[in-house]
């Protein structure tokens, strides 16, 4: 009698500290959203009441939607957050796949040189990038900004893939080379549908960040046609500083698709996290 | 028998495109910043080879080095901060959320990463607005529980800004520690846990005697994680305090000082060649603190294989 009661003291306490973090984890974004919909006035006066009948106002998101440049720089950050991910995916899984089935003198080598990155984060390297680019003419283009993320990407998606790569079994990748596969057909066709869970990881840790990144579109791709959304939203603010509601407008829309790609993906993160390769 | 393979050209194609652009794109740059700190121009403007004059300057200079300790002191007291409350609460929150029997544990955890995934200009943007004296929500809030008079403009202050701004990262980023914690304790074994309730090992206890130890190499892993974030870290600073890191420096990190010191700010210009300097110097910092965790932290845990 007196575990059960204990035991449901405890399962109160639980939910009461799991539910005031999350409250102090949405609170913001809940701020955002909600006064984004409302009218000037309201945001000022009320700025925790919900919309309703009195102050509900969509003024903000058709100023943001007649601004011209804004679908551009979502677009741009769409299509660098998309080619990177391909690149990162293919060029990681085809390197993760060579060092996980085959041995060969400097493997174990070629490993920890991919894993340095990991450590070592890729910005330090910006000056001398920056001169490359410069060099090579790729500033202010979305193909340097494809470029770096790509590199940034490729040490952890090597890592988490090559761990998970090596459960993908013996078996069926010597039966199909009984059947007269080539090298290439097993690893398209065989080992890269079986791991797609890992793939699912490796996408939201490689995702995020380059959606999210300031540094390199301010540094190698700052000019009005290469803007992201990230970078785009930073200028955006600046020159709207007095405009709440277009700025507020701006930033809920800028959640949406990086949420959107996280709902869908959370189930398969928490799954390749537990089997195994981030522990 | 004796005959050699022949060479297995396959091998070379999985590897070379990771290979080549991971090297064209991270490690020769980072070797190029490196070289470049040993450069500086002379009276002539012409490139010349200094030796290590550059970090003299950095680490002695006072037109350098105050800025230099400035942020250095800061980045060493944000990271404080992450190590003391964020990884704390992560670890707080992984061990309700792995209770078994919890309900909504999958609501939980998908609120409570929320915050990591959004970009550092909304962060910056909306919490400047909490906390605006003008417009904010916190003032507000706090009037209504009658505790007004604790209020102040935390971000305009030199001896709270830099605090404050570590608490917005922490309360951002907390969500990894989290996850990494949380798949680490689920992956302990039923039997362990059942072995020690068979031996009234419980609740607490329970957490402190037998999950506490296992989880070790994952805490040092956040540990290491942490440490390069922050002596990394830049957007945050940028995108609330903007790069001269106001109020009088006092939020001034290595990320703000680089983008500084290479791009140049007002009326001072750019200077690639100090810029490289204080970028390897990061690069230098971030190596010793990986090889201290590598050789003399990893190496002393103790790992269980179940």
């Amino acid at each position: 009698m007196s575990q059960a009661r204990h035991s449901a003291f405890r399962s109160v306490a639980a939910h009461a500290v799991l539910i005031s973090w999350t409250v102090i984890a949405l609170f913001p974004v809940f701020v955002i959203v909600v006064n984004s919909m409302k009218s000037r006035k309201a945001i000022f006066a009320d700025p925790l009441s919900l919309p309703g009948p009195g102050n509900f106002d969509l003024v903000g998101y058709t100023t943001v939607l007649a601004q011209g440049d804004f679908f551009q720089y979502f677009l741009n950050s769409l299509i660098v957050t998309v080619a990177s991910l391909f690149c990162v995916l293919l060029f990681g899984a085809m390197a993760a796949f060579s060092l996980s089935e085959y041995r060969f003198r400097g493997n174990t080598l070629l490993g920890l040189y991919l894993a340095l990155g990991i450590m070592i984060p890729i910005r330090l390297g910006t000056v001398a990038i920056l001169q490359m680019m410069v060099a090579s003419g790729l500033v202010n283009t979305l193909t340097a900004l494809v470029l770096v993320y790509t590199a940034q990407g490729l040490p952890l998606a090597v890592f988490i893939l090559s761990e998970f790569m090596r459960t993908v079994s013996e078996d069926l990748k010597n039966a199909g080379r009984i059947d007269g596969l080539s090298e290439y057909t097993i690893f398209f066709r065989l080992v890269l549908p079986l791991v797609r869970p890992a793939m699912a990881t490796v996408a939201v840790f490689t995702m995020i960040p380059i959606w999210n990144d300031l540094w390199f579109p301010l540094i190698l791709a700052p000019s009005e046609g290469t803007k992201t959304i990230t970078l785009g939203s930073q200028v955006f603010i600046g020159q709207f500083v007095t405009n709440w509601n277009a700025v507020l407008a701006a930033l809920s829309l800028a959640i949406v698709p990086v949420l959107v790609l996280y709902l869908i993906f959370s189930r398969q993160l928490i799954r390749g996290i537990t089997a195994g390769a981030v522990k | 028998m004796a005959e050699r393979r022949a060479f297995r050209w396959h091998i070379a194609v999985f590897l070379a495109p990771a290979v080549l652009v991971y090297s064209a794109l991270m490690i020769v740059p980072l070797f190029g910043t490196l070289n470049l700190s040993l450069f500086n121009l002379d009276a002539t403007k012409t490139r010349v080879f200094v030796g290590l004059a550059n970090f003299a300057t950095l680490f002695g200079d006072p037109r350098w080095s105050d800025a230099f300790w400035n942020a250095l002191g800061n980045n060493l007291w944000f990271f404080v901060v992450h190590m003391l409350v964020q990884n704390p609460v992560g670890i707080l929150l992984a061990a309700i959320l792995s209770s078994p029997r919890l309900r909504m544990a999958a609501f939980y955890r998908t609120a409570i990463f929320i915050p990591t995934i959004l970009s550092f200009v909304i962060v910056g943007f909306v919490w400047k607005l909490i906390l605006s004296p003008i417009w904010g929500i916190a003032p507000g809030m706090l009037d209504m529980v009658g505790l007004k008079s604790l209020f102040a403009p935390w971000l305009g202050k030199e001896e709270y800004a830099l605090t404050t701004l570590a608490l917005i990262s922490v309360w951002q980023f907390v969500g990894i520690p989290m996850m990494l914690i949380y798949a680490a304790l689920l992956s302990i074994p039923d039997e362990v846990i059942e072995a020690a309730e068979m031996d009234g090992v419980t609740g607490w206890s329970q957490f402190l005697k037998i999950k506490l130890p296992l989880i070790l190499p994952s805490i040092g892993i956040i540990s290491i994680l942490t440490f390069v974030g922050n002596f990394n870290a830049f957007d945050l600073i940028y995108v609330s305090q903007g790069a001269l890191a106001g109020p009088n420096f006092s939020t001034d990190i290595l990320g703000t000082f680089l983008y500084r010191t290479f791009f140049g700010f007002q009326l001072q210009l750019g200077d690639p060649h100090m810029g490289a300097t204080i970028a390897s110097a990061m690069f230098f910092i971030i190596l010793v603190g990986v090889c201290f965790y590598l050789f003399a932290i990893q190496t002393r845990l103790r790992r269980y294989q179940f």
